[in-house]
């Protein structure tokens, strides 16, 4: 339970590490995909364009959407685990 | 009917609609006016979000600016919802657990200064002033356009309307209203994409019609247009950018600064629980997404069309005879926002990049200068008429464009009314008043930023043209960081997240004035805006990021310099980590 200080330290603890792995992927598809590894998946057509386009343009902010809702959800599950959810 | 009957049909209809609900959801305490009684559903929230967050620049120049520049836009593209990932994970739910009204009464709380809570107030205000002033002079100028009334009465108009609703409801009439407003926008939008979409490519889905096939050259529809547009000396519209390091940087800046919007993190303080606030975070993008991954699509067909308008047998040939040119280009020109010059008098459009490197292709073809001259603002409204739907198309954009102003300027002049009636008239005037004394001054307040805003929007001072460099600049460089860090830090003190603020926006609003005027007064400015003279090649648009490092650097290393924040200062921070609450769990 929640009662003892320790536990809260872990339940922070695992939030910071979802924060940590989801700011990481929504770094890499907009900031490493979008921008500066382009040219790099130049090589990869898709539609007349390249990967790159297609992340800076749209494939960032599908993957946005999923973080957010992956993050939601398992930090319910967090919030259940460590008893801290509310009522 | 005529065309001026089916606008002002959807206009006035929309309208009513609002302001019904305005009626229903009369606000009955200042927990009603500020956060709509705090029983939103998260998707309902995620909605009333999506309206709130787009405004007339996303509704109307988003697509023009993607039009005119490509690949290189695609900042504004993830700047403006990859601020939601930061919102949803790093500021959102800790702010709701917190559960009070206003931003600043956060920064206060948390950093036991009243001096902090000021200098955010000061910055919520320059900056969702600077937003508003804009929103109100896009719902004139789109009154002006589909209602011809001139732009002053538009004004005024848009001012009554939400007046009407925002003095009577607050939060809970925006709200409401809100989600109504996303409805009609995002049909608006999306309905002629989708036409526009299937003429060219018989893909009825917009984002996915970007990347197929042109049904009239066979070949896909982006290298159609990259091959149109260079060959009358344009970049490419999927070539990449020159500087990197600024896209990165101006990108950040979108990021962080919309995620330190004042009027776009209260939205999230109307929701029941913590977990809502993720949620709607969600919900929120989804709704948002529903019209970024759109624009893209509209921006690229746009300027296909455009094209193939003026040179129907390719570029190789010779561009249309002005005499022979489209219903649609002739009724803009009545505008004034696309003018024909014949500078080489030979009765066709030559539009092309008059730039040095086309200058010897076009001497020998007998150019004389390009002659084209189109505002990309009418992109989207234009839109129906260049596919050639019906009017009721016409009306519907009308009312989608004026939906997104209005939503927008809503939320905004919330944030600045709460500020001045929570944050100054309760937070240091007068501590000891009602309720009901609190929801009147509310209501004053937000009356009286309606009418600065509307003066500020008919008569737009210097700084309001500035939208992007100062509004996301400074939520970037003070708010975003100090919220951040008044949350994941139990050791940054007063002095240390003053000291950051101020640092943070002096370097920002430093770098910003160097380049653009010192508060934007023409003929101040000490270097020329161009790449040349950027340090670095960073733009002042991009600036922000950099003042965010300098914000958290300098809060650290004062904080660290100094006393350690007071023990019950530690327990707040604590308290707000966890949703069901620190105090709760420490009674055991």
């Amino acid at each position: 339970m929640s009662g003892h200080s320790y536990d809260a330290e872990k339940y922070w603890k695992a939030n910071l590490r979802l924060i940590f792995g989801s700011l990481i992927v929504w770094a890499l598809v907009s900031y490493g995909f979008g921008i500066l590894l382009r040219p790099m998946l130049a090589g990869i057509p898709i539609g007349g364009t390249d990967l790159g386009f297609w992340f800076a343009q749209q494939g960032s902010i599908l993957t946005f959407i999923a973080l957010i809702f992956h993050y939601a959800w398992r930090m319910n599950k967090i919030d259940e685990q460590f008893g801290v959810s509310e009522e | 009917m005529s065309q001026f009957g089916i606008n002002i049909m959807f206009v006035g209809g929309s309208f009513l609609i609002y302001i019904l609900i305005a009626i229903w959801a009369k606000a009955g305490s200042t927990k009603d006016f500020y956060v709509a009684g705090g029983g939103v559903h998260p998707i309902t929230n995620g909605m009333a979000i999506g309206a709130d967050w787009m405004s007339a620049a996303s509704f109307i120049s988003m697509a023009g600016i993607i039009a005119a520049s490509g690949y290189a836009s695609s900042a504004y593209l993830m700047g403006w919802t990859g601020g939601y990932v930061l919102l949803a994970m790093l500021l959102a739910p800790y702010l709701r657990k917190f559960g009070k009204f206003t931003v600043p009464e956060f920064i206060g709380d948390r950093f036991y200064s009243k001096n902090a809570r000021l200098v955010a107030v000061i910055c919520l205000i320059v900056a969702s002033l600077t937003y508003v002033i804009g929103q109100m002079a896009g719902a004139g100028v789109a009154f002006s356009r589909f209602l011809e009334v001139d732009s002053t009465t538009g004004l005024m108009i848009a001012a009554v309307v939400i007046f009407i609703y925002s003095v009577l409801g607050g939060m809970k009439g925006i709200t409401y209203t809100q989600v109504a407003q996303y409805c009609v926008l995002i049909i608006a939008y999306t309905i002629p994409a989708v036409f526009i979409s299937l003429q060219l490519t018989g893909n009825p889905i917009p984002a996915l019609g970007l990347f197929s096939t042109h049904i009239d050259s066979g070949m896909p529809i982006l290298d159609k247009l990259n091959q149109i547009i260079s060959d009358v000396g344009f970049n490419e519209y999927t070539a990449d950018v020159d500087s990197h390091l600024n896209m990165v940087l101006f990108t950040l800046t979108l990021m962080i600064g919309t995620a330190g919007l004042p009027h776009v993190i209260i939205r999230f303080f109307t929701v029941p629980k913590v977990a809502d606030a993720r949620w709607s975070a969600g919900w929120a993008l989804v709704f948002i997404a529903l019209l970024y991954l759109t624009a893209p699509a509209v921006a690229s067909m746009a300027r296909l069309n455009l094209m193939t308008t003026i040179y129907p047998d390719g570029t190789a040939a010779e561009p249309i005879e002005y005499d022979a040119r489209p219903q649609w280009v002739k009724e803009w020109e009545v505008t004034g926002l696309i003018q024909f010059e014949d500078k080489n008098e030979d009765g066709r459009i030559q539009l092309y990049n008059d730039a040095p490197s086309f200058q010897a292709e076009a001497d020998a073809r007998g150019w004389e200068g390009n002659e084209l001259d189109v505002n990309r603002d009418i992109l989207v409204l234009a839109n129906p008429e260049i596919a050639n739907l019906p009017g009721w198309v016409i009306g519907l954009i009308a009312a989608g464009g004026l939906a997104a102003a209005l939503s927008t300027a809503a939320g905004l002049l919330l944030a600045i009314s709460s500020a001045i009636s929570h944050d100054l008239i309760k937070g240091s005037i007068n501590p000891g008043i009602t309720d009901k004394g609190e929801l009147l001054a509310a209501r004053i307040s937000m009356a009286v930023a309606i009418v600065v805003a509307t003066y500020l929007g008919a008569n737009p001072p210097g700084f309001a043209a500035q939208v992007v460099a100062l509004a996301f600049g400074i939520a970037a460089a003070s708010l975003f960081p100090t919220l951040m860090m008044g949350i994941f830090s139990k050791r940054i003190n007063n002095t240390g997240a003053i000291a950051g603020m101020l640092c943070g926006l002096a370097f920002t609003l430093t770098y910003i004035f160097v380049y653009k005027g010192w508060f934007f007064i023409p003929g101040t400015a000490n270097l020329a805006d161009t790449p040349a003279n950027w340090v670095l090649g960073i733009s002042p648009l991009s600036i922000g990021a950099i003042g965010a490092i300098v914000n958290f650097a300098v809060a650290f290393a004062v904080s660290n310099a100094t006393e350690e924040p007071p023990v019950e200062i530690q327990e707040l921070v604590e308290s707000v980590r966890y949703p069901r609450g620190a105090g709760q769990a420490q009674d055991h």
